[in-house]
């Protein structure tokens, strides 16, 4: 029963397997998957409550765990409905691209809710493979192979951030003599202050702030979110930053609340430049999805100021932030995904007069971009705000304010990108036609942007437990 | 919590928040034009009569917070959702739901496509901007004060004028900026009071005054954009001019009364050493705004821009009033806020209707006309001389009442602003010269029609009303002003208080 959604992701992998063997089969592989994954959202929010663990261990089902998998089985489901035509996508290569989407979210689960470090890992990489496979898997338009680099690119700088992963984890080993999470923590918090243990978590980390786009793992970001077809890049920026902030709050948690300031030290130098460096960088970019890429660091960085008060409400916001993060990017993806005719990168000037070609578009647009902005009463201002109240509460003024400065940096692009939808004309730009499931999905959204921003209250409870059931 | 009035029974202020949202909501799904029109203005003329409920039950004799409604909202985190008016926002909840009305109405054949998006805009604004004044605690007050951003963004955006991109990303980006800072000073507050966002719990604390200072100007920059005081003022002109009527007035009438309001309910009691510290660089700001307002408006050939400046200098007054931190000014303050709601508004809507007739702004293009439309003509006339505070008109108690405080305290400050009062008759004369008198006319402009003059007509009742007799809307705020002085005086006193100062 435990295992049951994993499961079904795996024979769900299997079966489309099958279908990619056939002729002609995107249809049925879509369907297969769609159907896999309603199934799947639904059978974590029915096990949402279980506890137990299996895998002499290593694999540990709580609160934490599946409200975690709930996210990833609801974004794999938002962006396989509104990327359903996977319009830059060869149509030879539709079954296996599902395949290696559905294959992503079983080891982004797995994930979610392993402790012990070598199962950890297993699962990461299996996330990890088959994302670095959907990059390149892109029709090829333009002929100057962008796919391509930004597949290299990809995986170049996934094998690097793995590789001070596993060092920081054979340092962790070392020093403890066990790769089970619940005999580290209270090991590691005796060695707090232990320079060594400092310097393995931090490289622990690093393996995860490559998933989330933290500086200075940042780099890969612009040119995959470019490269990579809107879907996958809707994909890649909203399902796996789920896992990496699970991941971060477990390897946070290694940290002894009292001792910890190098870490700290260290999140906030990481979170202050990831503000900057976003920020900044996204104000001159003129494609959408590469600013949205460079969005995504800037908040990377917000998500980091939930983990470096080190306490339990601190995880916690956190927690809310980056489901709130989730959404509100699918938000906009959806728009990308629509506007965009055949597959192309949508420019900011692809979206003139969108409130004339497709009202509900626009709103969902603006709706997102103001969201992701911070202005309220969008999920995005209550996360901000909860943030920041942590982390002076945990007295980083310096840090508030400059993470205060970002917010009113950042609201100039998130603005533009509403003032062209709603004020240009279209230009000749044709309407833009969208299909009935992903209508009810841009206004899910919307409805769930707004209500996690007005009623935090309950998310929150649930997300505090949560955390409270791993320490 | 006793100073807060609980209201039991009737949620009377919840009411009045959730009624137009509640309107906005059903709006999205009536179909025809007229029909949305006729939905919008009934929600907002139902608003309107239900808050004189507040007016006839309010409490003069008392200082605390009335109709208050109390409700725990994100129990982590100690955010409530508290309401309370007392005798300063009271007079401001009102101009709110009396100007909804107005807007719906003056837009009836303004408005011409996507009207149904334009009315859920309005209605959206009236929720945050009653909600605004009516909030107690501040992370609540927050939320509404930048909710109201976006439904004001594309009332300037999409309905706007040919310059409307300009003017709307700058309003936005203005008053996003300014309020940045804003957050910080909340969340610092909120620390140092224990975890409680509780406005009124913040007030007469005993800060440390480096800590005040700090706050202070947090404030400072969010408020004074709003108002917006001179050098803050660049946007004004520029949303003022693009937006379409009903924005303009809304963004006169009430969106520039947060600012003041502002200064009048967290910069005084929260941080009064440093109030009394920096108040006097706020009145040379002050009698700037006031200068630079009046100067600027005489040189405007566009009637839209001419009252966004004298908007301006009229704030400047308002500001100038509140700094004196005596009773005269701060009532002179308060009222000569409504009077600009009224009188401002008044102008926009006039200056509205000549547009949709003529379909410009310029005065040399409306010279004479008033040989052909009579009735505009003897509305912009009420309200001209209404603006440049004319005995007998509303503005000229509230003025009267500020400069009085002023020479009282500050001779020199207040002969430095005395010249504004001039140039307000100059440029206001200056216009009704040019409109009434010079030029041809225009024979084919037909006058005003009904609707017409039953938006303007109740405008002009409250010009009089509150310029022969002011004594209602003074009354209800006697002992909250005093109250806030008493809490200031207390401060420079040197008293330390650590609890809620007595009430009356």
């Amino acid at each position: 029963m435990l295992f049951i959604p994993e499961l079904l992701l795996l024979i769900g992998s299997l079966v489309l397997f099958g279908v990619s063997l056939g002729e002609d089969k995107a249809k049925t592989a879509h369907n297969v998957a769609l159907g896999l994954s309603a199934v799947v959202s639904l059978l974590c929010l029915a096990t949402l409550g279980q506890k137990g663990s299996l895998f002499f261990d290593a694999y540990s089902i709580d609160l934490f765990s599946q409200l975690f998998k709930l996210g990833i089985a609801l974004g794999m489901m938002a962006v396989i409905i509104f990327g359903s035509q996977l319009k830059g996508i060869t149509v030879k290569m539709k079954p296996e691209y599902y395949l290696f989407m559905v294959l992503s979210s079983l080891g982004l689960m797995m994930l979610v809710s392993s402790v012990e470090l070598l199962s950890l890992f297993v699962a990461l990489e299996l996330s990890s493979y088959a994302l670095y496979l959907m990059v390149p898997m892109r029709d090829d338009h333009s002929g100057v192979r962008i796919q391509m680099e930004a597949a290299i690119k990809y995986i170049l700088f996934g094998v690097v951030a793995t590789g001070t992963m596993l060092y920081g984890m054979s340092y962790i080993y070392g020093l403890t003599g066990t790769t089970y999470m619940n005999v580290l923590v209270p090991k590691m918090h005796e060695l707090a202050g232990n320079p060594t243990a400092m310097l393995a978590i931090a490289l622990f980390m690093s393996g995860f702030f490559y998933k989330l786009a933290v500086f200075p793992f940042h780099f890969w970001v612009p040119d995959v979110y470019q490269g990579a077809s809107n879907a996958t890049t809707a994909f890649i920026a909203s399902v796996p930053k789920l896992g990496a902030v699970a991941l971060l709050i477990r390897i946070t948690t290694l940290v002894a609340p009292d001792a910890g300031e190098s870490i700290v030290m260290l999140l906030m130098v990481c979170a202050v430049c990831s503000m900057f460096y976003g920020n900044l960088s996204a104000l001159v970019q003129t494609d959408v999805k590469r600013m949205l890429g460079f969005s995504g660091i800037a908040h990377a960085g917000f998500v980091l100021l939930g983990l470096l008060t080190l306490d339990t409400v601190g995880f916690a916001t956190s927690m809310y932030y980056i489901s709130g993060y989730l959404f509100m990017n699918l938000a906009c993806f959806l728009v990308i995904c629509s506007v965009s005719q055949n597959g192309e990168n949508v420019s900011i000037d692809d979206l003139s007069g969108l409130y004339k070609r497709a009202p509900l578009l626009a709103l969902t647009l603006l709706v997102g971009m103001m969201a992701l902005a911070g202005i309220p009463p969008f999920v995005g201002f209550m996360g901000k705000f909860m943030l920041l109240t942590g982390a002076l509460k945990a007295g980083h003024l310096t840090l508030v304010i400059l993470a205060a400065l970002n917010t009113a940096i950042a609201i100039y692009y998130y603005l533009s990108v509403v003032r062209v939808a709603f004020t240009k004309a279209p230009e000749g730009r044709p309407d833009v036609s969208v299909d009935v499931l992903t209508r009810v999905v841009s206004v899910a959204l919307i409805v769930i942007i707004i209500v996690m921003g007005v009623v935090p209250k309950p998310i929150l409870s649930l997300a505090t437990s949560a955390v409270k059931s791993i320490l | 919590m006793d100073f807060l009035i609980i209201n039991e029974g009737s949620r009377i202020l919840s009411t009045l928040v959730f009624l137009p949202l509640a309107g906005a909501f059903i709006l999205l799904f009536l179909p025809s034009e007229n029909l949305q029109r006729l939905w919008a203005m009934l929600v907002t003329v139902v608003t309107a009569l239900f808050s004189i409920k507040l007016y006839t039950g309010f409490d003069s004799t008392t200082a605390k917070y009335q109709f208050a409604e109390h409700v725990s909202w994100i129990p982590s985190l100690n955010i409530n959702y508290t309401l309370g008016i007392d005798g300063i926002s009271l007079l401001l909840v009102l101009l709110t739901t009396f100007i909804m009305p107005l807007c719906v109405i003056g837009s009836w054949t303004y408005i011409q496509k996507r009207v149904k998006e334009f009315m859920i805009c309005l209605l959206i604004m009236e929720t945050a901007m009653l909600g605004v004044f009516m909030a107690l605690d501040f992370a609540l007050f927050y939320i509404l004060w930048e909710a109201m951003l976006i439904p004001m963004y594309l009332l300037i955006a999409i309905w706007g004028g040919p310059r409307k991109t300009y003017a709307s990303i700058k309003f936005f980006l203005y008053t996003l900026a300014g309020s940045v800072m804003l957050l910080v000073a909340i969340i610092a507050l909120y620390l140092a009071n224990d975890g409680s966002f509780s406005i009124p719990m913040m007030m007469s604390q005993d800060y440390p005054f480096s800590f005040q200072i700090w706050v202070f100007l947090a404030f400072f920059l969010a408020f004074a954009i709003k108002v917006p005081m001179f050098p803050f003022h660049t946007w004004l002109p520029a949303a003022h001019v693009e937006a379409p009527t009903a924005g303009s007035v809304v963004l006169a009438s009430v969106l520039l009364k947060m600012g003041t309001y502002g200064f009048l309910r967290f910069c005084l009691p929260i941080t009064p050493l440093a109030t009394l510290s920096l108040g006097p660089y706020i009145l040379w700001l002050s009698v700037a705004a006031i200068l630079y307002g009046g100067f600027t408006a005489l040189a405007q050939t566009d009637m839209k821009k001419l009252i966004a400046y004298s908007s301006v200098g009229h704030m400047g007054f308002v500001t100038l009033g509140i700094f004196f931190l005596n009773k005269q000014g701060l009532e002179g303050a308060i009222l000569q806020m409504i009077n600009h709601g009224i009188t401002t508004g008044a102008l926009f809507l006039c200056v509205g209707m000549m547009y949709e007739r003529t379909h410009s702004r310029e005065i040399a293009d409306h010279s004479g006309i008033a040989q052909n439309v009579p009735i505009f003509v003897t509305f912009l006339t009420i309200f001209s001389l209404s603006s440049l505070a004319f005995p007998a008109t509303n503005s000229f108690v509230g003025e009267f009442l500020v400069l009085a405080s002023a020479f009282s305290v500050n001779k020199v400050i207040a002969g430095a602003a005395i010249p504004g009062a001039i140039l307000a008759a100059a440029y206001m004369f200056r216009l009704l010269q040019h409109v009434l008198f010079r030029g041809p006319g225009r024979p084919d402009l037909k006058d005003l029609n009904v609707r017409e003059i039953m938006t303007l007509a109740p405008l002009v009742f409250f010009v009089f009303w509150i310029g022969l007799a002011p004594e209602p809307f003074l009354n209800v705020m006697h002992t909250s002003v005093d109250y806030l002085l008493g809490q200031v005086e207390l401060a420079k006193a040197g008293a330390h208080v650590v609890a809620m100062a007595p009430l009356p």
